[in-house]
């Protein structure tokens, strides 16, 4: 039986916020979750009752995050001069903020494999189905993601066990 | 990218769950709007389709099962927008304050068929603080034999209290059954009585 979209909203909201929130900044990170829940409200009908409620929903997130960093390219917003706006985030590094910053820099599917992996914590092969590819080119865009960050920020990444 | 570990505060969910149902109202993709009512007899589930108000429940019917019965039965497409229901909300809080005695709501029958729905369009014809037996609803609907699925039509009714089902009694005077319980029944027929 198919659950009424408002719990479908209750149960994952939280995930695809952090989903957005992993892939884009924080005002944008609204757009995108809007964006997602109105596209998932329009398509949930024909959605087939077995399906991945929440992987489903990771993928509409992951798809208009890419939108937007799309839309973002192709409207540049003009400036004279770059801002210089002091941080409201305190001293870089003093809570996990600046890990988040390096994750940003990741090569996509690092990044990506990363977020699904330690933020939602999905089994690789849903991350695989989202991403496309194999279980184990999932298995491994994540490893490397965490060899990159233990280059740049050491001390930041505890051993991958492996709890599947 | 932003700091993911921030943690998400109710307010944050709560002000994007509200921005949706705009968009979602806006765009006509709320199939069924619905929100939950206080009422001197507990609280009161109300649902509307496009067509009008289509489902009232009480607490004993456990509004989550109603939710999933009309998600199969009517459409997925339900999330709570208050706003949608809010002529019907407050009809009803001027029924409860003796200051309403019909309602004047646009209804979706659609959750009923056939005979039942025939006999839950003409139970209005009951005027407030009146009450009918089975068998002369029966004979109402030009039916005079089929008092007993008069019966399950009321018991069936999906808008009980708007279609007052509440006013239809056994030949003999005792309550019947009712879709929120004697006890609710007793009330209404009390409150009425009391105006």
């Amino acid at each position: 039986m198919k659950k009424p979209f408002e719990t479908i909203v209750e149960l994952h909201g939280i995930t695809v916020l952090r989903v957005c929130r992993s892939l884009l900044d924080i005002h944008d990170a609204d757009d995108a979750w809007s964006e997602t829940f109105l596209a998932a409200i329009r398509a949930y009908p024909k959605l087939p009752e077995t399906a991945n409620v929440e992987a489903w929903l990771v993928t509409i997130a992951r798809r208009k995050a890419i939108d937007i960093h799309r839309a973002a390219k192709r409207n540049p917003l003009p400036v004279e001069e770059l801002p210089e706006a002091p941080t409201a985030l305190g001293i870089p590094g003093i809570k996990d903020t600046e890990l988040w910053e390096t994750v940003g820099h990741l090569p996509e599917k690092q990044r990506q494999a990363i977020t699904f992996r330690y933020v939602i914590g999905m089994p690789y092969a849903e991350i695989a189905a989202i991403l496309g590819g194999t279980v184990e080119a999932a298995r491994r865009a994540s490893a490397d993601g965490l060899k990159n960050l233990r280059k740049t920020y050491p001390g930041s990444v505890q051993e991958e066990q492996d709890h599947e | 990218m932003s700091d993911i570990r921030e943690p998400i505060s109710t307010e944050k969910l709560a002000s994007l769950r509200q921005r949706l149902e705009a968009a979602a109202q806006s765009e006509g993709l709320i199939d069924v709007a619905y929100r939950v009512i206080d009422s001197p007899l507990g609280k009161l589930l109300l649902a509307s389709t496009h067509r009008g108000l289509v489902r009232v429940a009480f607490t004993n019917e456990d509004h989550d099962a109603v939710l999933t019965s009309l998600a199969t039965k009517l459409s997925p497409r339900i999330l709570r927008a208050p706003k949608r229901l809010d002529i019907a909300a407050r009809e009803l809080d001027e029924y409860f304050e003796h200051h309403r005695h019909t309602f004047d709501l646009d209804l979706d029958l659609s959750l009923s068929k056939g005979f039942r729905q025939l006999v839950q369009q003409r139970l209005p014809d009951i005027a407030y603080g009146q009450t009918r037996s089975y068998r002369e609803i029966a004979e109402l609907v030009g039916n005079p034999k089929a008092v007993r699925a008069v019966g399950t039509a009321c018991a069936t009714n999906p808008l009980p209290i708007v279609i007052p089902c509440h006013r239809v009694l056994r030949s003999d005077g005792s309550l019947g059954g009712y879709i929120g319980g004697l006890p609710a029944k007793t009330a209404l027929l009390n409150l009425e009585a009391a105006a």
